[in-house]
């Protein structure tokens, strides 16, 4: 800690910081495109299923419903 | 841009910045008068740069947008608006904290390069809101291409008036040849290009983000309208609505 406060330049610690910054940023950005990569994944893995379901009749709301006898 | 061509400009993007950093860290001398915090400039200089860059390409985008109708440039400029607010949010937050190391104060409220900076990137901070309050996708799109086109026609505008302005406490870089000699001019040259590099890139990932989602929708819209017909529509967003075909 010494050798290293002997070695860096007066105000180091401000520079670091600035370049901190700076990759905290693209790392937040990458987080975030790795967040929607992730939702897009489930999403495709749900248009597999949705695909692999066998065909059903589309639902139609008009259509008369049977009457419930008693 | 897809696959490989994607991968070949990730890749020169991180070797030219590398490079231009490396340059700027061990090649670039220290400066006379600030000394080794001067190499916040490598950063901050060509981040700034490029976000007002950015902003205008977004104007243009707009343009193409109103001209032809096509929602493809109407995402173009919305990406293009949101990289360069990212880039802006850096150059507000590096610069404060090389004003803080150089004068002493994390801003400066008299100085017309910083607050010109701080005014657009609060004007653009308001194009997403803007769009969030539209809830007619045509409308939406096409109210937000006027402001992209308003807003990058000031922003030049908004830099000559700058240059034109008396204060000269914020350093320029390029008034004349003796401002940044050799080495540093090298090494400021190669970190504004690794800029520019990574501001295509992250713009080329989102673009393909944006499509692939938006096929993705227009997949499953396709497939759950054939088993129930009130499946619900696309929620609102500020995000443009891409036309698959």
């Amino acid at each position: 800690m010494i050798a290293a406060s002997n070695v860096l330049p007066d105000n180091a610690g401000y520079v670091a910081a600035a370049y901190l910054v700076f990759l905290a940023l693209i790392l937040i950005y990458v987080g975030i495109m790795a967040h929607r990569l992730t939702r897009l994944e489930r999403d495709v893995v749900e248009l597999n299923e949705l695909a692999d379901r066998p065909d059903e009749p589309a639902a139609d709301p008009d259509a008369p419903r049977e009457e419930i006898r008693a | 841009m897809h696959g490989s061509r994607l991968r070949t400009l990730s890749a020169l993007t991180a070797v030219t910045l590398t490079a231009g950093y490396a340059l700027a860290a061990f090649v670039a001398p220290m400066d006379a008068d600030q000394g080794f915090m001067q190499k916040i400039f490598y950063l901050h200089v060509p981040m700034a740069i490029v976000a007002l860059c950015g902003f205008v390409f977004g104007g243009i985008c707009a343009v193409a947008h109103l001209r032809t109708g096509d929602s493809r440039w109407d995402l173009r400029a919305y990406v293009a608006i949101h990289q360069s607010l990212i880039l802006g949010a850096g150059v507000l937050l590096t610069g404060s904290i090389w004003a803080r190391a150089s004068w002493g104060h994390w801003w400066v409220w008299d100085e017309p390069t910083l607050v010109s900076f701080l005014i657009i990137f609060l004007l653009y901070a308001t194009y997403t809101p803007l769009r969030f309050s539209i809830e007619d996708r045509e409308k939406q799109a096409r109210y937000a291409s006027v402001f992209a086109i308003t807003a990058g026609a000031f922003v030049p505008l908004n830099f000559m008036a700058v240059r034109a302005a008396t204060s000269l406490v914020h350093p320029r870089t390029f008034d004349s040849a003796d401002n940044l000699p050799g080495a540093m001019r090298s090494a400021f040259l190669v970190c504004l290009l690794g800029m520019a590099l990574l501001y295509v890139t992250l713009w080329k990932y989102e673009m393909a983000s944006k499509h692939t989602t938006a096929q993705l929708r227009a997949l499953k819209r396709k497939l759950t309208a054939d088993t129930d017909p009130h499946a619900p529509r696309s929620r609102r967003s500020a995000a443009p609505e891409l036309q698959v075909r």
